[in-house]
């Protein structure tokens, strides 16, 4: 090993490809769809789609590795440290279109963390087939957020039909719509909901299931009205004796107290936090390119090399912001480089996480401060950002949530230790 | 290709230094800044290690290449047994290094397999000056063309082992540009002041040195006739400095860590508290945020990037900043015992103030 930062070159090759899209897909539109809130912007959805399966990605932004060329050596993996990349990017671009970015986002990787081969085969094929195809991870509850071990959602097995019989009410579902009604150019989705199957042994009991879209007793009832991210669907969805066949379960469906069924969740965790800073990142990175782009027109330079103490405040708060968004960042590309290389990564997921939640809303906050009127107004997608960029602090984990994890982590303490 | 994780040889390296750092430096740190003194014998086995050595080629004396993310690792691991310590062990190199990166071939055969093939001694470098605006970019000492060598003047403060220098580099302004210049310590005009009383840093005798139209011949100025980019030398000043930074900062770190889950209120250990389980969460993520942004403008020099010089500024910037916010918090895990001279914490946090003017201490 050594220390090196120099971005592999598949991924900087992409990553000008992908500025392309972000300029000329989303920049351009990203106001409307910012103030047609729950408009889905097809242009952008059925070109990802086509690129992505034209690239062979398996559907979807996934981990994928490029195939080596004949004979050549063989590479360090870079899935991870790629997909990072391409959410940065695109979120750079509109972070409300990247979140409709068709594919199975987080409904798929509970799949990948916690299905067995055969489920893998039968539920994430069709993120690759002709129509752009999406799905959801339900978790979240009116009663549970952030508190996992809340849910109040049950899954009885019916023995006669063998079928698991779901009801409970999630809230909060990214892109619960898309994945789970029907919608002529879409393929067919699909959720995935946690419920417990033994109330008794808290969160060993709880399992996740694969509900196929428009299976009856499964409505969506509301879509949310929000500060930003308005291009992304968020649905409340409830099950009312919601049946689906036994094999749909992931997971074991008996329940031991040593093992907890929520490994599952925790596992994918560590792999979409960094994913979830990546992208807040790249909003923040949008937000300073545009504010230092401004300073620029109005003849205002940054004096990087003078000591701190004979900078303007403009001048210093630029600097903190470059080195809160790079530093981020790094921490971003470490955590995912330990994925990519099979190393645990729980501690430097969450740092990633808890630094990016920090650091996109400061730098977008300080953004509209500095630009004045300018930064408050719409006519600039800088306001717009702001909105955007406060999100990273709340899902996958909030804030505090991955200070928890990060503190648990350095002091080696359980989750009883320290509540 | 990304990368972080330090190669073989640099874990060696580090082990070896972290070794000493933990068991000698921190064991020396106490008694060092109450009795404003360094044993010289532990400053002599820390020298013993080869960190300058193994970063000056075989031509000069020494046995490898150097390497700022080496030198960085380096830093961090000395730093975290006590910053005087480690400053005084690497003075020499604050005469080497530029001399390395920016001297002539015959400064560098004059003085580089001396310093390296001996036992340590102290040589060292004027760089700050006594203002509340210092600035490195623009010094109030200059340099004259006079003849044809060079006249110094103007006053130099915080140089280490300044009273038995064998010679300096003294860094003046020569025309609006900053340049080094080697003054041997009988040069005259050179008067060396009374020792420094600072915040922290007590253990390291640091002086004022004044120029009254010290006279130094061409040849004496870094690099020659041409002179050299004190770009370079800045920045792995700034890189070194931040690597320090990273260190004390780990210490207080680990030691208030440390501390919160022995020391126990309310029932339950501190640690246990949110409110000082999320300051440790918070000071954590900042140090290893802060050490890669310093490892990557460490690597940016050694691979000549283009942005190499505002990497290492942006990130001895952000490590001035997290070595405040880190150390204040150990004092405050600590409460009240963190006020007491006893603990460590109140010197880690005197010296993580220092950082923003003490731009000169370190280089890598
Ligand atoms: C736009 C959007 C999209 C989302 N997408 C999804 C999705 O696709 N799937 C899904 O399942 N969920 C999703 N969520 C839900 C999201 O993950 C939760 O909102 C989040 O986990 C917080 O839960 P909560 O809103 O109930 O807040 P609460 O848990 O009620 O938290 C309120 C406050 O208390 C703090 N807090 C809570 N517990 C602790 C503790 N132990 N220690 C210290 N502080 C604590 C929190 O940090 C927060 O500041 C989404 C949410 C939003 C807004």
């Amino acid at each position: 090993m050594t220390i090196e930062f120099e971005a592999p070159k598949p991924i900087a090759q992409m990553q000008m490809m992908l500025q392309t899209v972000a300029e000329n897909m989303m920049r351009s539109v990203s106001r409307d769809f910012d103030e047609n809130e729950h408009a889905i912007p097809w242009d952008y959805v059925e070109f990802m789609h086509t690129a992505m399966k034209a690239a062979g990605g398996g559907g979807g932004l996934t981990v994928t590795e490029g195939k080596p060329k004949e004979g050549a050596e063989k590479r360090p993996p870079i899935g991870y440290q790629r997909l990072a990349a391409q959410i940065e990017m695109l979120s750079w671009g509109d972070v409300g279109f990247y979140l409709v970015t068709p594919g199975g986002g987080l409904g798929a990787a509970a799949v990948v963390a916690a299905g067995s081969p055969e489920q893998k085969a039968k539920f994430l094929t069709r993120f690759n087939e002709e129509k752009p195809t999406f799905a959801a991870m339900c978790m979240t509850e009116p009663g549970a957020g952030s508190d996992t071990s809340a849910i109040r959602a049950r899954a009885v097995l019916d023995e006669k039909s063998n079928e698991w019989v779901i009801n409970g009410e999630k809230i909060f579902v990214t892109a619960g719509d898309k994945s789970f009604n029907e919608y002529e150019k879409f393929g067919k989705g699909f959720i995935v909901v946690w419920a417990s199957i033994d109330p008794s042994a808290g969160r060993a009991g709880m399992r996740a299931f694969v509900v196929e879209a428009g299976t009856p007793g499964v409505k969506v009832t509301k879509l949310e009205h929000k500060l930003g991210i308005r291009a992304s669907d968020t649905a409340s969805i409830s099950l009312v004796d919601a049946r689906v066949p036994f094999e749909n379960l992931l997971g074991k469906p008996t329940v031991e107290k040593t093992t907890t069924g929520f490994k599952g969740a925790m596992a994918t965790f560590d792999a979409t936090r960094p994913l979830v800073a990546a992208s807040g990142l790249g909003v923040a990175r949008a937000a300073l390119e545009f504010l230092k782009e401004k300073l620029m027109e109005n003849g205002v330079q940054i004096r990087y090399g003078m000591p701190r103490n004979k900078l303007t405040s403009i001048e210093k708060d630029v600097i903190d912001m470059e080195i809160q968004l790079r530093s981020a960042w790094l921490l971003v590309l470490k955590a995912v480089w330990m994925a990519d290389n099979k190393k645990p990564n729980a501690l430097e997921s969450s740092m990633s996480k808890v630094r990016a939640g920090d650091v996109v809303t400061k730098i977008t906050q300080k953004a509209v401060e500095i630009m004045g009127p300018l930064g408050y107004s719409r006519e600039f997608l800088l306001e717009k950002w702001f909105r955007d960029a406060k999100i990273t602090d709340i899902y996958e984990g909030t804030g505090q949530i991955n200070r928890l994890v990060v503190a648990r982590q350095i002091l080696g303490y359980s989750g009883s230790e320290l509540r | 290709m990304y990368s972080f994780e330090p190669n073989e040889e640099q874990q060696m390296l580090m082990d070896a230094v972290g070794k000493y750092a933990a068991n000698d430096l921190r064991a020396a740190a106490h008694d060092a800044e109450e009795s404003r003194e360094l044993p010289r014998k532990l400053i002599g086995k820390g020298w013993e290690l080869g960190l300058l050595q193994a970063s000056t080629p075989e031509a000069y004396g020494g046995f490898g290449e150097r390497s700022a993310v080496t030198g960085a690792l380096a830093v961090e691991e000395m730093a975290f047994g006590d910053l005087a310590g480690a400053l005084a062990v690497m003075t020499p190199s604050l005469f080497a290094t530029p001399i390395l990166l920016g001297g002539s071939e015959e400064q560098r055969q004059e003085y580089l397999p001396n310093i390296v093939g001996g036992e340590w001694a102290p040589y060292t470098a004027a760089l700050i000056e006594y203002t509340f605006d210092f600035d490195p970019n623009a010094l109030r000492t200059t340099a004259k063309v006079e003849g044809d060598g060079y006249a110094l003047n103007g006053e130099k403060a915080f140089v280490p082992f300044a009273k038995d220098a064998e010679a300096m580099i003294v860094y003046a302004n020569l025309n609006g540009v900053t340049q080094g210049f080697i003054v041997p310590k009988d040069a005259a005009g050179l008067s060396i002041g009374e020792r420094e009383k600072l915040m922290g840093l007590n253990a390291l005798p640091l002086h004022r040195v004044k120029l009254d139209n010290v006279k130094v011949p061409a040849t004496n100025r870094l690099g020659g006739a041409p002179g050299h980019d004190f770009g370079l030398v800045l920045s792995a000043m700034r890189v070194a400095s931040a690597s320090a930074a990273l260190g004390v900062a780990k210490a207080s770190f680990e030691y208030s860590k440390n501390y919160a889950k022995e020391r126990e209120a309310f029932g339950v250990k501190i640690a246990q508290k949110q409110a000082v389980a999320f300051m440790l969460a918070e000071m954590v993520t900042e140090i290893e945020s802060i050490r890669l942004l310093t490892w990557e403008a460490a690597w940016k020099l050694d691979t000549n990037k283009e942005d190499s010089c505002v990497a290492a500024y942006l990130a001895f910037t952000g490590a001035c900043d997290m070595a405040m916010m880190v150390t204040d918090r150990g004092v405050q895990i600590l409460g009240g015992h963190g006020y007491i001279r006893e603990h460590p914490v109140e010197l880690f946090m005197r010296n993580g103030r220092g950082f923003p003017m003490l731009l000169g201490l370190a280089i890598v």
